[in-house]
């Protein structure tokens, strides 16, 4: 695999999209209401696109002929590069629009800097996924506070969620000397700056939802370097079982 | 589990080259906020608006104006939606 940093890090983004799309897709049927059957395939698409422009580009950077598909769907878990936090079990409703909420409060803030990068390819892609990810934040932040808010069952899920998924939070705002290198010459987002706009949408939210803000403890982390949770491998199984059994197979 | 008994609201969108909001089913949803996203998310996902409307028994609530490349731009691009995207074989003849 090529080390440019370049390439790793439109991979990073491309790979945490796309597990996360693929983890709301796999609600699709299994919704309280059809409604939010909907609005989770709407956002896992949404995530699912911004993955394939990312690993076209990809692709492009590597120049070695590997396109979206090959990409996606024949690598192995130690190759992937998602944050942690997007392969984590869907759980119940709370917990997968928790983490919903958790991510976008991050991606979306993050979308709008990089469309400020010099790289024009990455800027594009960000100018449309900040309009996606605005509306995942908002959908999710209005079912935390519903949630949280709500009865004593939903309040005790999505505070569960909350303390569950709060150690994989710290992995978003790590900067690698991979990152460091992109950031100096204006191409990659830093994320330091974005800490504390994502802690002032999460206090916000969190307080109106009447939950309580885990404290920072042990971070976990390894994912954009290919350590992974147990998860992921599972997550590939389903993903790629068509491409591996059947080679090249389109439809 | 989930309460079956979410109020009922009507969805009315304006279409881009439409000259009035247009009534094309319902949602059920909690409130207001959460009937506009459940619009959204059911009657818009093939870039058929740019304004949506939640009518519950005796009240409107509209879409902020503003908020329209976020709510429906991100179809744009999703060209796997259109029919048109997929081949028909020959054999199907007039559909």
């Amino acid at each position: 695999m090529t080390n440019t940093p370049l390439f790793q890090y439109t991979l990073r983004l491309a790979d945490t999209a796309l597990i996360l799309g693929h983890r709301l897709s796999e609600w699709v049927g299994h919704s309280p209401v059809i409604e939010e059957d909907l609005a989770f395939g709407n956002m896992g698409l949404d995530l699912i696109g911004e993955a394939r422009a990312l690993y076209t580009y990809a692709g492009q950077i590597e120049g070695k002929g590997r396109d979206e598909d090959a990409l996606a769907y024949l690598r192995d878990a130690g190759d992937y590069r998602n944050l942690l936090l997007v392969e984590q079990p869907n759980g119940d409703f709370a917990n997968t629009m928790v983490r919903q909420f958790l991510y976008a409060a991050f991606a979306y803030p993050h979308f709008e800097a990089l469309k400020g990068s010099k790289d024009e390819m990455l800027a594009a892609i960000a100018a449309k996924a900040a309009k996606e990810m605005a509306y995942h934040v908002r959908h999710a932040a209005e079912w935390t506070i519903r949630l949280g808010d709500g009865t004593d069952e939903s309040h005790n899920r999505a505070q569960n969620a909350l303390e569950e998924l709060w150690p994989y939070t710290g992995e978003m705002f790590e900067v690698d000397p991979i990152e460091r290198a992109l950031i100096d010459i204006g191409i990659a987002v830093d994320p330091t700056p974005l800490r504390a706009v994502w802690d002032k949408t999460i206090d916000d939210v969190l307080a109106e939802a009447t939950l309580s803000r885990p404290r920072d403890g042990y971070m976990q982390s390894g994912g954009r370097s290919g350590r992974h949770s147990e998860y992921l491998g599972f997550i590939l199984a389903d993903l790629q079982f068509l491409q591996r059994a059947y080679p090249g197979a389109t439809w | 589990m989930s309460d079956k008994n979410w109020p009922l609201w009507e969805v009315f969108i304006r279409t881009r080259n439409g000259l009035a909001h247009r009534h094309v089913g319902s949602v059920h949803a909690v409130d207001a906020t959460m009937a506009l996203h459940a619009a959204r998310d059911t009657y818009t996902r093939r870039g058929e608006g740019l304004s949506v409307w939640v009518v519950p028994s005796n009240a409107i609530t509209a879409s902020d104006p503003a908020d329209k490349d976020m709510m429906f731009e991100p179809t744009a691009t999703k060209i796997y939606r259109h029919p048109t995207f997929y081949e028909i074989p020959d054999e199907v003849g007039h559909m």
